[in-house]
């Protein structure tokens, strides 16, 4: 960053020293909450345990609790990479943040209910009408979201391609103002309850115990983000986006289609915001309108935190978070004493952008810093 | 006659689709009980009719590149106007056949008998399946040839519609002001039938006569005017409007003036968002925070039934202490406003837009936490906020005309200070970093003082705004401060126009005042469903087509539309050939070529 070097030839303003107090405030503040959860793992009822908990001490987390938090996160954070996969590609290419890609999830978790209430209406929803089934819904919701989102890049940013950065920024974010209500009226504002699992999917898997349909939201999430990587890195196509995201205009020099693979790039990370819909749809099994818009900024959060334009730190970011998300408040907020910590879990999602920005504004794996790609 | 028949069929498909979406979105029936012209014209009937004529308006649209115009085309034009209009309406038969033959209400909660009852007018369906493709068919044509006809007619039939259809939307308003004039509108609301040909004929023969010239050349000798008496025109100007928003509440009934409070609330919120954005060109999508932060400021300081952990303070809901807590608010909002900017100062535009947004969650979010429940009340709020009591007057939310005095009073020293900081140095440097951060810098600007300077006027204006809000409302609770504020706030801006004063008022006037904030109700309560989706649409089409806004800042304009204002200073000459290449190209940063002026 041109600020931080800057910074150092200049000598410390105020604002470098209450930076550094925040973000070593905020490292310390982790530090002691992770020792004091050790510690009442180790001892419930130690001194500090009592303070911050009083009489009783602390309860200790059990290992099977551990266990389904880890697991609870990994499958959130599968598909906060599945959407963040969009972000990230988005941005390689066009260097604008799509607010509105969490309603293409958003619209794929919609389409994924209605397509399972109507199986559901003709019992296909259970039994071995199942697997058929919801391959088909997978399908129609992936084609949905992917549609949406070729649309949305036809009609509302193709014509912005030149436009300063902000003015596509605050297009999207009306974009996404008009799909949210737009499917508030269309469909009703109230939560939309998908159909019951079937029973094997709900129980839990033996030896690990891990409830199957965490097992298969991660493996779904891990397949669809294998035949990516293998789509950007080994195909033509894939060459042409890397290209036109390193270089517009020499890529169009070297003959790629700009514009075609400009639509490419929005209809791929379409595909796996749907995909990411319908296994919200099976995890949580209930969509509302503004279901696509904490999923969408969190998302766009771990694909900061995995490095902006980096597909494999898209989904690294996006595990992290949502481990970050599930372990934070009982590992860092309760030990100190927190109370409703489960209610601050966004808070702490929105905490760890801040620090990563802070601490290391390329995330984890970014490397790429040309100063006209981020200054 | 030539028809592009690519062009016809693919804006008639957006047409059929634009009807159909919001026959299904249940606008029509929805508005159909409010009626326009009694009895024969609705507001549901208008939210579908005005497609087919934009559209085909669209069809006869001059094109003017490069300073020539193209030849007006005059019948082929009319034709593809008529047959885009058609094409619409052919779809809504089409949904007529569809809704009435299929069952598709489990997902869409409009597709009902009462949506084929009100797309039939209620004479059958065959009825409205042969006459949806006329009417659209001719709106289609109607439209596309208005646009060819001379501004002689041209300008008598605008003003005759918008007089009738101003007349019809702000019945409220007018009634509440001049009860005479009720005589205009029926029992069941909406003008009569008489009233509205009146209206028409008498703007139609106002405008005809050269009354829009009239005006037109009063602004421009303003506009012209120099020295003393440019000088003596504004205060004129200031003194009249202030005088007429004196006057306003006192001739006016509750509803009005409610909306006249509600308007100011949100003008004071859009004139702080306007130095952020306007101005400075920082993009906060957390802006709300600082509304919470006044709001919550206030009610603590003031209200007994606050948190019990603030028991230490006392309550302040004696004489002026209002006064003390705003005081205090603004302490509270400008460091706010520090700590929330400081770490996203020096991020780039986007990422600081994201991470404010998470800052105003984060803010929310705590304010409904049990963890400072202690403090805050969690979702309960909280209640019981006494009125600001000044002595003479008392503010309170059964008082709206008080409500907006004391709104107006703040509103003049936001503007004031808001005219004056535009004009300052530091303005001057919030304009500098807008347009290009390193040449201002270069140019010895401290870029990030400067930018956190905008933040704090920001949140200090935001939390005059909060405390307003909060002896207004008397109890606070955290969903009166969703992401959803920050953003209406926003368009607000937008759609008046960012970095000027003026465009503000308009489009806290216009907005708030007809279509409502996020949770008041503006002068067409029937649209209180839709609203957010109009404030959506409103946003993108106006980054689309006008990202200035509808009251422009030059300069803003100019950085907005730099390749076609270089273009069009080439084409006259001003501006040597090579430079303004080399700048367009600059401005342009990618490979498509620049398109011109064609929009």
């Amino acid at each position: 960053m041109t600020a931080a070097v800057r910074a150092k030839g200049a000598g410390k303003t105020n604002i470098d020293r209450f930076l550094a107090v925040l973000k070593w405030g905020l490292l310390g503040l982790i530090a002691v909450g992770l020792i004091a959860f050790f510690a009442q793992q180790i001892a419930p009822s130690n001194p500090f345990a009592v303070w911050a908990h009083g009489e009783d001490g602390a309860t200790r987390l059990t290992g099977a609790q551990y266990r389904d938090l880890v697991v609870a996160g990994l499958s959130q954070g599968a598909m906060y990479g599945l959407i963040a996969l969009g972000y990230s590609m988005v941005y390689g290419v066009l260097g604008f943040i799509n607010f509105a890609h969490g309603e293409v999830f958003m619209l794929g978790a919609f389409t994924g209910f209605i397509v399972s209430t109507k199986m559901d209406d003709n019992g296909w929803w259970e039994g071995g009408a199942f697997i058929p089934a919801l391959l088909f819904t997978v399908v129609v919701c992936t084609i949905v979201s992917t549609v949406a989102a070729v649309v949305m890049e036809r009609v509302a940013y193709r014509p912005l391609r030149n436009s300063p950065r902000l003015i596509p920024l605050i297009t999207s974010i009306g974009v996404s103002f008009v799909i949210q209500n737009a499917v508030i009226l269309l469909f009703g504002p109230g939560a939309k309850g998908y159909p019951s699992n079937p029973d094997w999917l709900e129980e839990r898997i033996p030896f690990l115990n891990i409830e199957v349909k965490r097992l298969l939201v991660i493996i779904v999430a891990a397949v669809s983000m294998a035949g990516l990587w293998y789509f950007v890195e080994r195909t033509r196509t894939g060459k042409a986006m890397r290209a036109v995201a390193e270089d517009k205009e020499i890529a169009s020099l070297m003959g790629i289609n700009v514009n075609k693979t400009i639509v490419t790039t929005f209809a791929v990370g379409g595909a796996m915001a749907g995909i990411a819909g319908i296994l919200w749809g099976i995890l949580f099994r209930s969509v509302i309108a503004t279901t696509g818009f904490l999923p969408g900024i969190k998302a766009f959060t771990a694909a900061v935190v995995g490095g902006v334009g980096n597909l494999a730190g898209a989904m690294a970011g996006g595990v992290s978070l949502g481990g970050a998300e599930a372990l934070g408040p009982l590992m860092i907020l309760e030990p100190l004493g927190v109370e409703g910590v489960s209610q601050l879990r966004d808070a702490v999602a929105f905490t760890l952008l801040i620090l990563v920005l802070l601490v290391k504004p390329t995330g984890l794996f970014g490397e790429r810093l040309s100063s006209e790609d981020r200054a | 006659m030539n028809l592009d028949m690519k062009l016809v069929a693919s804006r008639g498909g957006v047409t059929a689709l634009a009807l159909v979406f919001l026959a299904l979105a249940g606008m029509p029936v929805g508005l159909n009980p409010r009626m326009l012209i009694d009895p024969i014209f609705s507001l549901g009937y208008l939210s579908l009719l005005w497609i087919p004529l934009v559209m085909g308006g669209m069809m006869s649209q001059r094109v003017e590149l490069e300073g020539i115009e193209s030849e007006g085309g005059g019948v082929g034009e009319v034709v593809a106007g008529g047959l885009v209009g058609l094409f619409g309406g052919l779809g809504l038969s089409a949904l007529v056949l569809l809704v009435d033959n299929f069952d598709l209400r489990d997902p869409l909660v409009n597709w009902s008998p009462q949506l084929v009852e009100f797309l039939s007018f209620g004479r059958g369906i065959g009825f409205g399946l042969l006459l949806w493709p006329l009417i659209g068919a001719g709106l289609g044509a109607f439209g596309a040839a208005v646009r060819l006809l001379p501004s002689k007619v041209k300008k008598p039939l605008l003003a005759a519609t918008l007089t009738v259809l101003g007349f019809a939307i702000f019945e409220t308003f007018i009634v509440d002001v001049l009860e005479p004039l009720e005589n205009l509108y029926a029992n069941t609301g909406g003008l009569t039938v008489t009233a509205a040909i009146v209206l028409a004929v008498l703007s139609a023969g106002l405008s005809a006569a050269g009354a829009g010239r009239q005006v037109g050349k009063a602004r421009s000798s303003y506009q012209l005017s120099t020295g003393a008496a440019h000088t003596r025109q504004t205060a004129l100007l200031i003194g009249g409007s202030a005088a007429f928003l004196i006057i306003l509440p006192m001739i006016t009934g509750k509803i009005t003036q409610e909306l006249l409070a509600n308007i100011g609330i949100f003008l004071l919120l859009a004139l702080g968002l306007n130095i952020v954005v306007g101005l400075a060109g920082i993009l906060d999508l957390g802006y709300v925070a600082f509304f919470a932060v006044g709001g919550y400021t206030t009610a603590v300081l003031t209200s007994p039934n606050r948190g019990p952990n603030f028991d230490f303070l006392p309550v302040l809901d004696g004489r002026f202490g209002w006064l003390i807590a705003v005081g205090i608010s603004i302490l509270m909002a400008a460091l706010a406003g520090l700590f929330i900017g400081a770490p996203v100062i020096r991020m780039r535009g986007d990422y600081l837009a994201i991470v404010t947004l998470g800052f105003g969650e984060i803010i929310r979010l705590l304010f409904l936490s049990d963890w400072l429940n202690g403090w805050f009340n969690g979702a309960q709020g909280i209640t019981n906020i006494p009125p600001a009591d000044f002595g003479f007057a008392q503010v309170k939310g059964t008082d709206p005309r008080a409500v907006f005095y004391l709104v107006l009073v703040l509103a003049a020293i936001s503007i004031y200070v808001s005219w004056r900081l535009e004009n300052s140095r530091l303005g001057r440097a919030w304009m500098a970093i807008r347009e290009d951060e390193s040449v201002a810098e270069a140019m010895g600007i401290n870029t990030v003082n400067v930018k956190l300077m905008a933040f704090v006027v920001g949140a200090v204006l935001a939390s005059f705004a909060g405390s307003v809000f909060a002896a207004k409302v008397g109890s606070i609770f955290p969903t009166s401060f969703l992401i959803l504020v920050s953003i209406i706030i926003l368009v607000i801006v937008i759609v008046g126009g960012m970095g000027n004063i003026l465009g503000v008022i308009a489009g806290s006037v216009v907005l708030v005042g007809v279509l409502g904030g996020p949770k008041q109700p503006g002068l067409l309560q029937e649209f209180s469903e839709y609203k957010l989706l109009i404030y959506g649409a409103l946003l993108v089409w106006m980054m689309l087509k006008r990202p200035e806004g509808l009251i422009p800042n030059v300069r803003r304009s100019r950085e907005l539309h730099q390749e076609e204002f270089l273009q069009d200073a080439w084409l006259r000459g001003e501006v040597d050939r090579d430079e303004a290449a080399s700048e367009t190209e600059a401005a342009a940063n990618g490979p498509a070529p620049a398109t011109g002026g064609a929009s």
